[in-house]
């Protein structure tokens, strides 16, 4: 049974190499071969969750050695596998998410002449997702999270002849390289203190290291989670990646990749226990950002990048939850599982909004979408009440444990923590709710495109409805159904461990006044959008909206403060080297030069005068000769 | 006779040649000074060794004669093309060499 | 006593000779018998070289195979070749990649017209361009082999400066001949450049190499052999010192470190790589340039432990300004050539510190760093070199949207570029986390800023990426070819050897751990403890 494990890895795996080396041969039926691949890891998901239901929970972790990978003295690292039910929770949520948008993207890229590359490159991304989530030790852990760096980098920039597309590709990629950096140094920190860099090994002996070293392991993690999961300050990425399709949107920058940073966390629970001070940090970082994307979702216009500001603010709420310890690395994991669920759908009603609007992305521009497209709009209203912790769908059920582990964190800190999650929930009702009123109800205020075509709204076809409707039978149930009996707790417990806290407020109290916030938002929302037409243009604003309009600045930050002076450097170092270093060399090099050009002028090429020195040279030598002869 | 005379005249035959070599110009000319400078090494090497009573000094004249004649050839035969393709035996005019 | 080395190095030579005496040819056919006769060759040299690394026992001696001859007995001087882990990496690294390079210098060296109409076919040197060219290639391989596996210093001193010459020429008389006078004056500034560095360093090797002999002479020594010295300097019997000693290791020191090269005597790499052609561009970088690397862990530590710890940290230090050093001006160039090779000066400040930071992480990690380094820029330049050979220009500027003409040369090239900025997955990624760990062991702070090198190679990687391949299609590059099926069989060995070694290097660590193990033993270095060690095998039970 075990042997199924490097196959779910496999699979994917072997569907990218076909897809990518195939050629044109494949072109016709390449995307049902990606699709296929993915399935089938899903089923392979799927075998191995039940036979690990079927064993007693100490029994239930296994792990699968596949071969010794770096092999030098002092330091091992392997191909190995550990399958428990941490990582079986995010097979099955990565390869049943994945196939879903593989079906969908079917239908999504159907007229793009570079489908097969597409499915090539989705694939690609399931493998080292699913990597990233087997992995026994941090440096195969490694492989899968710069994997999937490399997926999202190719997936972001796939319109690459969009210079925009590119931009944002790159700048993708570089942003989760300054994560990577922490990641790096955790690992060259954890070698140094443990000799060791697997999971078992560095979490055995993690209570024999000082809190400082593992301060700073941790904080480094933290790093790496920052880059990864758009935290702040690592966040400005998230908002352009999302020039890529909207299936990629959907299943790597919401669903499954950005929320490795949770995994991360949580799976290094032995380590942040320990080390309260890195958990500090991680709450602040978490409890910044869930305001921050918030905020940020609240002023965009796109779409996209509405939805890509909430999902910064979900996975704000789920690391805030992580750095809780043992009272939130459950309820993290449970709404990262049912966000999944939603914002998926979310985001695959989006694009398929987008597929019957002509690629228009200003919610501006949509209006009264309900009544053309019936199932985008009960899919999507589904999703959306999920996430904004409607009582009974997925959302309520996860948002409102952590928002309780935040109270149940005690002391000031509680205090805070939950009143930052309660705010949060009630500007997340917010920008849902006018995402919802812009796009499906109102008026009309479609805009023709550049040559005068009006759009004609549509329903999408089968293969794009049909993970729809799945997902939002996941936004409606998933929630319930984990909560239920707390299954999902006791699953999850022997691996991350759990305990209750001392909530200051009992859980009816938390949940009345979540309901109550989450009211004032939608309230506030439709009081706004709801009551009076959109203008299509947007309003000039406070100065807030046109700060959160510019993603709060960060970008106006990053550029005065890191590329500027950075292109400055290069560009001075540039000439240090040529007329530095360069010129140092070449300066001597003229120096000797000039100098032996006037000595050139004793050579005149007359034999006689050569003939002459030589007597010279003999008289002076004879005479010196003689001189010291008499001496 | 006092072979110290011999040694003057070898000194002086050496004097004339090098002023030749260091004075004139024509290839023909200084081709000449060379060789009295080396006949006159010659007569002082055959001087001394009269005066030294050993024959090391004939020996070395001899070498020293079949060494300026294969020089003579070499020479002469390089003056003589210089002088078919540049019409002109002054040494001052072949400098392609120079820088 | 086997010939196999003597062969490995003998059968390039005699291939030198025998192409460039091959009948002169204007015509196709007899540049063709040429260009497949060394091609031959060199793969025979590769059998060789294979032959001779499956023949090596890891466990076994460190030098393996050895044969010695005596050259200039009155100095002690022999022709003595050996093999350890480390040298055979390396033939095997070289034999590998000329026969690529030649591949993908097949038209290099074809009479062209000349600007101003004229075939320069006419001329004698346009006649001979194919055999000179070709012979050369050659020349280079058989020299640097001899270097990794001579055993005795004088005859490695002997090669490592004789590969100056046909390197000179293969610089300075083959570019891309469409630039014109001003480009032939480049291209001989820069064969003069690297001509005089390498000069210069290898003056005061010579020195050394003298005083060494000098000094073991005096002391009852009067020997070249390697292994000779470092077990006579190992039991006391060769005491040298301290000033002597370090004075001595400058020496070694500065010629490798010129040749490696090492900031700040780097601006000869620039030049030489930017103005050579693409496959001469990869000789330097991935070829002659590691026996400065090479010659690093096996002449200064072996021969001088005590200076290489004293000069330890000083080194560290310029080697991490190199990687960041040069990681910034890649970033900053506007020529394609000359971006990789201020890439490649960032990676050999990866390599040195691997090697002095004197762990066996850091110097297992340095010596796949040479291979790997070595097979993903040869990836990397080489595509690149297809690509300008279709524009004619090195320029950044000049491309635009190559990936929607050219998509192969566009993903090739795009695989270089993240091999090069070590993507985890590919080979580069485990020997550079290699050297990181290793120097972050020992040097803690040195490591960290190193890190923040790998962003900076992303930064200069993908930005290139983003400006040629990516954006609408510019003019000069509409209707560009895709790769052709020679350029494919260039690329496609390079592409398969970085991803296999990325992800099961373990053929080249058996190799190489047992020669790191003893280079380690020489400088009597210990691997830092970890501080709580983890007690028991790896992955033991759940917790």
């Amino acid at each position: 049974m075990n042997s199924l494990i490097p196959l779910l890895v496999a699979a994917p795996l072997a569907g990218a190499a076909l897809l990518l080396l195939g050629g044109r041969a494949l072109d016709r039926f390449g995307h049902w071969l990606g699709t296929f691949a993915a399935a089938l890891s899903f089923v392979f998901g799927l075998v191995l969750f039940f036979s690990m239901l079927g064993r007693s929970a100490a029994q239930r972790p296994v792990q699968e050695h596949l071969f010794s990978w770096v092999p030098v003295n002092g330091f091992q690292a392997d191909v190995s596998f550990q399958l428990d039910q941490l990582s079986v929770t995010f097979v099955l949520l990565i390869t049943g998410v994945g196939t879903l948008i593989h079906l969908y993207s079917v239908g999504y890229m159907a007229h793009d002449e570079r489908r097969r590359r597409f499915f090539g490159y989705l694939n690609l991304f399931l493998a080292a997702m699913l990597l990233l989530v087997l992995a026994d030790n941090y440096l195969l852990l490694y492989v899968g999270w710069e994997g999937v760096g490399l997926a999202s980098y190719l997936l972001i920039g796939f319109w690459q002849h969009k210079p925009s597309a590119a931009t944002a590709a790159k700048k993708a990629f570089l942003v989760n390289r300054v994560g990577d950096v922490g990641l790096s140094i955790a690992i060259m920190l954890m070698f140094t203190d443990f000799g060791n860099v697997t999971f078992n090994g560095v979490f055995g002996a993690a209570d024999q290291a000082s809190k400082s070293q593992l301060t700073a392991i941790g904080l480094m993690l933290l790093l790496a989670a920052c880059g990864k999961s758009a935290q702040v300050p690592l966040q400005s990425w998230l908002g352009d990646a999302m020039e890529g399709p909207t299936p990629v949107s959907a299943l790597i920058h919401a669903a499954t990749m950005v929320t490795a940073g949770v995994y991360l966390i949580t799976r290094s629970g032995a380590i942040f226990n320990l080390a309260p001070q890195a958990q500090t940090a991680v709450v602040c970082v978490g409890a910044v950002t869930l305001l921050f994307g918030a905020i940020v979702g609240c002023a965009k216009d796109d779409i996209k990048k509405a939805l890509a500001g909430s999902t910064m603010s979900q996975i704000g709420y789920m690391i805030l939850a992580a750095g809780l310890g043992p009272i939130g690395y459950v309820f993290a994991i449970m709404h990262l599982v049912t966000h999944g669920f939603f914002k998926a759908g979310l985001f695959l009603g989006a694009g398929s909004v987008m597929h019957g609007m002509d690629d228009e992305v200003n919610m501006r521009h949509y209006g009264g979408l309900r009544k053309l497209m019936p199932i985008t709009f009960v899919t999507f209203g589904l999703g959306y009440l999920a996430i904004i912790g409607f009582p009974g769908l997925s959302g309520f059920f996860s948002k409102d444990k952590i928002i309780e582990a935040a109270f149940a964190k005690g002391g000031t800190e509680g205090w805070i923590l939950g009143a930052v999650t309660l705010i949060g929930a009630a500007v997340t009702a917010f920008y849902m709710t006018r995402v919802m009123i812009l796009t499906f109800f109102g008026e009309k205020r479609w805009q023709p495109d550049a040559e005068g075509h009006q759009p004609h709204p549509h329903e999408s076809p089968a293969t794009m409805t049909t993970p729809m409707i799945v997902l939002a039978f996941g936004s409606v149930f998933a929630g319930g159904l984990l909560a239920f009996n707390s299954s999902f707790l006791k699953w999850l417990e022997p691996i991350t461990g759990h305990s209750e806290g001392n909530s200051p407020l009992s859980s009816t109290v938390v949940t009345l006044l979540t309901m109550a916030c989450m009211l004032a938002g939608v309230g506030l929302a439709y009081a706004v959008y709801g009551r009076s037409p959109v203008p299509v243009t947007p309003p000039v604003g406070s100065v807030l909206t046109r700060a959160a309009r510019r993603d709060l600045l960060q970008d106006d930050f990053n550029h005065a403060v890191l590329v500027r002076p950075g292109s400055a450097l290069a560009a001075a170092l540039v000439y240090f080297d040529s007329k530095g270093l360069d010129g140092f060399v070449n300066g001597l090099a003229a120096t000797i030069g000039g100098i032996s050009s006037r000595l050139r002028r004793v050579q005149n090429g007359y034999v006689r005068s050569y003939a002459l020195s030589m007597f010279g040279g003999t008289l002076v030598l004879v005479a010196t000769t003689l001189l010291m002869r008499s001496v | 006779m006092n072979p110290v005379n011999y040694l003057y005249l070898a000194a002086l035959l050496f004097t004339i040649g090098a002023s030749g070599v260091l004075i004139r110009r024509n290839a023909i000319v200084l081709f000449m000074c060379v060789e009295l400078m080396l006949n006159a090494s010659n007569l002082a090497l055959v001087t001394f060794s009269r005066l030294h009573g050993n024959l090391d000094g004939q020996i070395i004249a001899f070498f020293t004669m079949v060494v300026a004649a294969a020089e003579v050839v070499v020479g002469l035969a390089i003056i003589v093309s210089i002088f078919r393709t540049r019409h002109s035996a002054s040494v001052d005019d072949s400098n392609l060499m120079k820088l | 006593m086997s010939y196999l080395l003597t062969a490995t190095c003998a059968v390039p030579a005699a291939g030198a000779v025998l192409t460039a005496a091959l009948p002169a040819g204007s015509t196709e056919a007899r540049r063709r018998t040429t260009k497949l006769t060394a091609l031959t060759v060199s793969a025979v040299t590769l059998a060789l070289a294979a032959l001779a690394a499956a023949r090596f026992k890891p466990g076994g001696a460190r030098y393996q195979l050895t044969e010695s001859y005596s050259w200039i007995r009155s100095f002690g001087i022999s022709f003595s070749l050996g093999v350890d882990g480390i040298g055979a990496v390396l033939v095997l690294l070289t034999a590998v990649l000329v026969p690529i390079v030649m591949l993908a210098s097949w038209h290099d060296a074809d009479p062209a017209p000349a600007p101003d109409g004229t075939s320069d076919s006419a001329t004698f040197e346009g006649r001979r361009r194919t055999q000179g060219f070709f012979a050369l290639i050659l020349a280079v391989e058989a020299m640097v082999i001899v270097s990794f596996l001579a055993t005795d210093v004088f005859l490695f001193y002997v090669f490592f400066e004789a590969m100056l010459i046909p390197m000179y020429f293969l610089i300075g008389g083959f570019g891309d001949r469409a630039g014109g006078p001003e480009a032939a004056r480049q291209r001989s500034y820069a064969a003069v450049k690297f001509l005089l560095y390498n000069l210069l360093g290898g003056l005061v090797m010579l020195a050394a190499v003298i005083g060494l002999y000098v000094i073991a002479q005096q002391q009852g020594q009067a020997t070249f052999d390697l292994q000779s010295l470092t077990s006579a300097i190992a039991d006391g019997k060769l005491v040298i010192d301290p000033t002597a000693e370090r004075a001595l290791f400058l020496g070694f020191f500065f010629a490798f470190a010129v040749k490696a090269p090492l900031w700040p005597l780097h601006t000869w790499l620039p030049n030489a790589m930017g103005e050579s052609t693409a496959g001469t561009a990869v000789l330097i970088t991935a070829v002659v340039d590691k026996v400065g690397t090479f010659a690093m862990l096996r002449f200064c530590l072996g021969l001088f432990p005590d200076a290489s710890k004293f000069f330890a940290p000083a080194i560290l230090v310029l080697s991490v300004i190199g990687i960041i050093y040069g990681a910034l001006l890649a970033v900053g160039q506007k020529d394609i050539k000359r971006l990789i090779a201020y890439a490649s000066i960032s990676h050999f400040g990866f390599i040195i510190m691997g090697i002095f930071a004197m762990t066996s992480q850091g110097q297992s990690g340095a010596t796949l760093y040479m291979v790997n380094h070595g097979i993903s820029t040869a990836a990397w330049l080489l595509v690149a070199g297809f690509l300008i050979s279709r524009r004619g220009s090195r320029l950044i500027a000049d491309y635009g949207g190559v990936q929607k003409v050219a998509p192969v040369l566009a993903g090739t090239f795009l695989i270089g570029g993240l091999a090069t900025l070590s993507l985890p997955g590919l080979a580069p990624f485990v020997s550079e986390f290699l050297v990181l760990v290793g120097t972050f062991s020992r040097y803690p702070v040195i490591g960290v800023i190193a890190t923040f090198g790998i962003v900076l190679a992303a930064l200069y990687a993908l930005v290139l990426y983003q400006r040629t391949m990516t954006g609408p299609v510019r003019d000069g590059v509409r209707g560009m070819a895709d790769l052709k099926v020679r350029e494919l069989a260039v690329v496609t060995p390079l592409v398969a050897l970085t991803i296999f070694l990325g992800v099961y290097p373990k053929p080249l660590t058996d190799l190489v751990n047992p020669a790191v193990n003893d280079t380690l033993s020489q400088v009597h270095r210990t691997d830092p403890a970890p501080a709580h060690p983890v007690a028991g095998p790896a992955g033991g039970e759940q917790k």
